[in-house]
């Protein structure tokens, strides 16, 4: 029993640190997607800071980077655990509308959209589309790795006396 | 005599357990959840605007150009619709599980099911509030290093229809994030 607890202990710390990755990747590679381009006469520059959902996920994420820094380091039977849940919640919540809002503005900037006669700029751009592509990638990784820590940390809140699952 | 007593005493502490009163502080919640979620669905799928602009004139008569402002041609806002009626017949659904609940027994998975689905429709509703708002953002401030014009000034009424179907969007989610951490809590066993 005792190294089944270990194991469980151990895989918790991994998928900790697989989302503190997780979502500072995602802020490295969308912080440096940056290019310059010229279209027709027009000096075109692309870069993440001219897009507000662009600039909103990169916060978002680098918010949540900092607190999965912060919660490796947290012992596993403090009784802190049960706020540590909660605060799972709301930034899996912020995760996921940062993810939904920079991938609606991606889909636009990929495809345009005709009847507001915005056209795509993916054609003028691509090294920048493709780095914003894997930005977000790597986003919804981040995500998904969270709302499994956060039915972790539920289970671990609601049944104190069981054994951590993985 | 005695004895009977003793046999109903035992009876009555072990067997089945009580079953769980109504909770009309959550059944409240989630009729205000549904009443938000689904006027955000309804203002957003109805919004429409028919604008007519003058293009050229040829002697005396303008030759006018209809164009039409709907929710479905952006993505974003047809994801939002989609969130929110998937939010609001949760909310229905929950309404009706919590109402007719108590004649019905709850083992098993049943109790777990409850806050994970109340969880997962408010990660969507939360999702599709998300890409709205920053599309509704594009829509009213363009952004000029894409060469993307506001809509905004030339359907107003489209813009706001589309801001009130938002908010009421936002204090959905809030009320979905209250129902959910209280559906939670009932889980913890009792001492």
């Amino acid at each position: 029993m005792e190294s089944i607890a270990k194991a469980r202990k151990i895989c918790h710390l991994l998928l900790r640190f697989l989302a503190f990755g997780a979502t500072l990747s995602a802020v490295i590679v969308m912080a440096t997607s940056h290019e310059k381009a010229s279209v027709l006469v027009f000096q075109v520059e692309a870069k993440y800071s001219h897009t507000p959902a662009f600039k909103y996920f990169v916060i978002a994420n680098s918010v949540v980077t900092v607190y999965g820094f912060l919660i490796l380091f947290l012992p596993p039977e403090s009784l802190l655990w049960r706020f540590a849940a909660a605060t799972d919640m709301v930034f899996t919540m912020l995760l996921v509308s940062s993810i939904s809002a920079a991938l609606a503005i991606a889909q636009v900037g990929k495809k345009g959209n005709s009847h507001a006669a915005w056209l795509p700029i993916c054609n003028s751009v691509p090294k920048f589309c493709n780095q914003v592509t894997g930005a977000l990638v790597v986003g919804a990784i981040a995500v998904i790795i969270y709302m499994l820590l956060l039915l972790n940390s539920i289970h671990r809140v609601l049944d104190p006396l069981i054994f951590r699952k993985c | 005599m005695a004895s009977r007593d003793v046999e109903k005493l035992d009876l009555s502490f072990s067997g089945v357990p009580d079953k769980p009163k109504k909770d009309w502080v959550i059944v409240s919640l989630r009729i205000l959840a549904f009443l938000a979620t689904a006027s955000a669905t309804l203002v957003m799928a109805l919004n429409k605007q028919n604008k007519h602009f003058v293009v050229a004139t040829i002697g005396t008569t303008p030759i006018t150009v209809s164009i039409t402002a709907k929710f479905q041609h952006t993505p974003a806002f047809i994801f939002f619709v989609i969130a929110n009626g998937v939010a609001s017949l949760h909310s229905l659904v929950m309404i009706g599980v919590d109402i007719l609940g108590p004649q019905f027994d709850y083992k098993g998975l049943k109790p777990v099911l409850i806050p994970i689905l109340d969880m997962m429709s408010l990660v969507l509703a939360s999702a599709g509030d998300g890409a709205a708002t920053f599309m509704s953002e594009l829509g009213r401030n363009g952004n000029s290093h894409a060469r993307w014009d506001k809509i905004c000034d030339k359907f107003e009424s489209y813009c706001n229809r589309g801001g009130a179907a938002l908010i009421a969007s936002f204090i959905a989610i809030i009320l979905l994030l209250v129902i959910t951490v209280m559906s939670i809590h009932k889980l913890k066993p009792k001492k």
